[in-house]
């Protein structure tokens, strides 16, 4: 609404150019090979899915432009719907156990693919029996295009559900698909498992988060007093220093991660990521110059906030299902925590152990910090200018002479 | 109104559309292609004679000419079905094998259209298309050596300037190319009445070739000859872009191909050409769009776009090690300049000296002549 009204508030002519200047950006539908695409539901022995077909190949197929104008309405759409609905339904057919399923084909909906406008029929039926297999027989305009293809898919549709996929149509119009029976808590938990796995995965090859990680580490073990570093004399106190650097990570970390994840706050990930390299550099000076005024922990939670964004786009990546959230959600994190708690059982024992050398304090804790903030300056200029240094390195030698 | 329908748009492009019910009973749903002229009257030989080989295959010839006009595949899926009562048959008629093996070409299946060809000139050596095609299968494959010999069966079959075109393709990725250029220069100015689509074929190919050399005019000359005959063929669209691309005029390319963004291969070109501007906020629904191309073309398990989904990869993503191993797959099934190209530069990208073996040794072993590409395998090697 807001849009439209801002739209009145336009220059008259600026208000008639708007959507052109927005089509003209927009590339047209794809040409691309006829498929439709066939996605199932079981529960039970009932079947609940939706069959979304090309209406450029229902107009070749069954005739839908009525006034032959080239422009599809919605009440030309409509009309025909009985026509469709027979068309398609008597090419497909499902059958369990060799006993076949009733399928019927609700009210169409219309839905948009890369190739142009498709319409949705709402299937619903119901087998003989609870499946463990369904066999679909498919001929849809197998008589008009002979590379048309049913793309099915079996599944709730959930991430970390197994759906099943086939491709139907040429050679093999005839498939027999296993169903995925698993009691729903079975399936909740490896769908849980899944999620800590990621966040494990995720710190494991998130190098930013490992090195804002290891930034923090690599002074725990020693105290700053009068301008230089002191080695600290037990491992109690810089294994507390640790835990409370790595719980005020967390805690910030997993507030805006569901903030994020819930939907309450989106910051653009352009933002977010260079935040992030930021904050990697910011933490690997510190080392080596102390700006950061206030106790490692203070400096954790307040980075956290940033890096609990950065995970949240992960996770985002992932596909996360609403309705699963909260389980999805801890277990990602918690997959976060075991990442982390990992290089903590690496590195701080490493730490502890060379603290009292000369080289810790004079060369590794300066060389590597001031290392890890090279890197994340030029993480920071990739990320702030959406540029590749790889690829500016290679094209300047690439192409220099050209 | 209007503003906010093109609002509405904007999700489609994103990949972000859910099923709808339209508000109003005169919302435009869809644009439909109209009915093409002539096509009724095939359609209507074949109702009326559905055994008779010849109907069916002048309207599936149609087919696959539209298909290519408007690189849309879905036509070749209705030349095949089209084709059906005879496709699989070992005593179908050579015309309809002939169609088999340009559907196959064009399905990438490059191995079986070949078999399929050789079978046509088997039995009917005299077959001109059959061994142009072959010729270009092969030299798609690499075997330049077996398309020559092809282009050899076709110098008495048929006019100079088919049979200079033939070992144009064929030498084109090998030392011989200055020479096949000016052979196929010459076959031109001769026939000077040759039909439009050779004359654009034969035009693209030498500003092609003379931008393979460093000679930047006489290729800017030829591509726009080939242009004011053909503005919207496609393939030439693309080399054009790539030359523009190349040369550092990427801001030529977006109104060179404002038209054609459904043709994936331009819309990629398109999107080079908006990352080489660095006009990031017109670059990300290009990008989205794109990716959701691969995406189905992956759903339906298809190959065809493997060179296009790699140069993405590299160029636009960046990300080097994906597109490393797209454009390894890729290469195994075809070795145009394009695909060798690609290759070098997406094993320089990602710095894997092992993947670069194999295809700088074929590069002096066909030598392989192009200002590019010889860059880049230096940097290489």
């Amino acid at each position: 609404m807001t849009t439209f009204a801002a739209c009145f508030r336009l220059p008259f002519l600026l208000q008639l150019l708007l959507p052109l200047l927005l089509l003209q950006a927009l590339p047209a539908f794809a040409h691309k090979p006829s498929d439709s695409y066939l996605v199932l539901r079981m529960d039970g022995n009932r079947i609940e899915g939706h069959w979304d077909i090309a209406l450029r190949d229902l107009d070749m197929a069954v005739g839908l432009d009525g006034d032959g104008d080239g422009r599809l309405t919605w009440d030309e759409l409509r009309a025909r719907h009985g026509t469709i609905e027979a068309y398609a339904l008597s090419r497909l057919s499902i059958a369990a156990g060799g006993v076949p399923c009733t399928l019927t084909a609700g009210a169409q909906q219309v839905d948009q693919h890369t190739d142009g406008a498709y319409t949705v029929l709402p299937l619903r039926g119901t087998c003989a029996a609870t499946p463990k297999e369904l066999t679909v027989a498919y001929r849809l305009f197998g008589d008009v295009d002979a590379q048309h293809r049913g793309l099915l898919r079996i599944g709730a549709g959930k991430k970390g559900e197994t759906a099943r996929t086939a491709i139907l149509g040429g050679e093999r119009p005839v498939q027999t698909v296993p169903l995925a029976r698993e009691h729903a808590a079975s399936q909740a938990l490896r769908q849980f498992l899944d999620y800590v796995r990621h966040g494990a995965w995720h710190i494991w090859i998130g190098y930013d988060h490992v090195l804002f990680l290891v930034s923090l580490l690599l002074p725990a073990v020693l105290v700053r007093r009068e301008g230089g570093w002191r080695h600290v004399p037990a491992f109690r106190v810089a294994a507390t220093d640790v835990l409370k650097t790595v719980t005020a990570f967390t805690l910030a970390h997993s507030l805006t991660l569901a903030l994020a994840a819930l939907g309450v706050v989106a910051p653009p990930a352009r933002w977010v990521e260079s935040a992030i390299a930021a904050s990697v550099v910011v933490a690997a000076l510190n080392n080596v110059w102390p700006v950061i005024p206030g106790p490692r922990w203070a400096a954790a939670l307040l980075f956290g906030l940033v890096h609990g964004f950065g995970f949240a786009g992960v996770l985002a990546d992932l596909g996360l299902p609403r309705g699963a959230l909260a389980a999805s959600l801890s277990g990602f994190n918690l997959g976060v925590e075991l990442g982390q708690l990992a290089i903590v059982a690496v590195v701080l024992p490493l730490a502890f152990a060379l603290r009292a050398t000369h080289v810790y304090r004079r060369v590794l804790l300066p060389g590597a910090s001031l290392a890890i903030a090279v890197m994340a300056v030029v993480w920071l200029g990739e990320r702030a200018f959406d540029v590749s240094a790889v690829d500016l390195l290679a094209s300047n030698v690439l192409f220099s002479g050209a | 109104m209007l503003a906010t329908a093109a609002l509405a748009l904007l999700p489609l492009v994103q990949g972000a559309a859910a099923p709808r019910t339209p508000a109003s009973g005169n919302e435009i749903i869809a644009e439909l292609p109209r009915q093409v002229d002539g096509l009724r009257t095939l359609r209507a030989a074949v109702a009326a004679a559905p055994r008779d080989p010849a109907p069916a295959v002048a309207l599936a010839r149609r087919y696959v000419a539209l298909g290519r006009g408007s690189a849309d595949p879905r036509y070749y899926g209705q030349a095949q079905a089209v084709l059906a009562p005879w496709w699989g048959r070992p005593d179908a008629p050579n015309e309809v094998r002939l169609l088999r093996a340009t559907l196959l070409q064009n399905g990438h299946h490059f191995t079986e259209a070949q078999a399929e060809l050789r079978r046509i000139v088997a039995s009917e050596p005299r077959a001109v298309q059959a061994w142009l095609t072959l010729a270009t299968v092969q030299a798609v494959q690499g075997d330049s050596a077996g398309a020559v010999a092809s282009c050899a069966r076709l110098s008495s079959l048929t006019g100079q300037l088919e049979t200079f075109a033939c070992l144009a393709v064929a030498g084109a990725n090998t030392g011989r190319m200055r020479g096949a250029e000016r052979l196929l220069a010459l076959g031109l100015e001769r026939e000077g009445d040759a039909a439009p689509d050779t004359r654009t074929w034969a035009l693209t190919m030498l500003a092609e070739f003379a931008a393979r050399r460093g000679d930047v005019p006489l290729a800017q000359q030829r591509f726009a000859a080939a242009l004011r005959a053909a503005p919207t063929d496609s393939y030439l669209l693309g080399a054009y872009a790539d030359f523009l691309l190349d040369r550092g005029r990427a801001a030529d390319v977006p109104a060179l191909l404002r038209d054609h963004h459904r043709n994936d291969a331009l819309l990629l070109r398109h999107a080079l050409a908006l990352r080489a501007l660095g006009r990031q906020e017109a670059l990300a629904p290009v990008r989205a769009e794109l990716q959701a191309r691969f995406d189905a073309a992956a759903l339906r398990g298809d190959a065809v776009h493997l060179r296009e989904q790699a140069r993405f990869t590299l160029h636009v993503l960046g990300d080097a090690r994906a597109a490393l191993a797209l454009a390894q797959r890729n290469w195994q099934v075809q070795k145009e300049l394009a695909d060798t190209r690609l290759l070098l530069e997406a094993g320089l990208a990602a710095r894997d000296r092992t993947a670069l073996q194999p295809v700088l040794r074929w590069i002096r072993e066909q030598g392989l002549q192009d200002v590019v590409v010889a860059r880049l395998a230096e940097t290489a090697s």
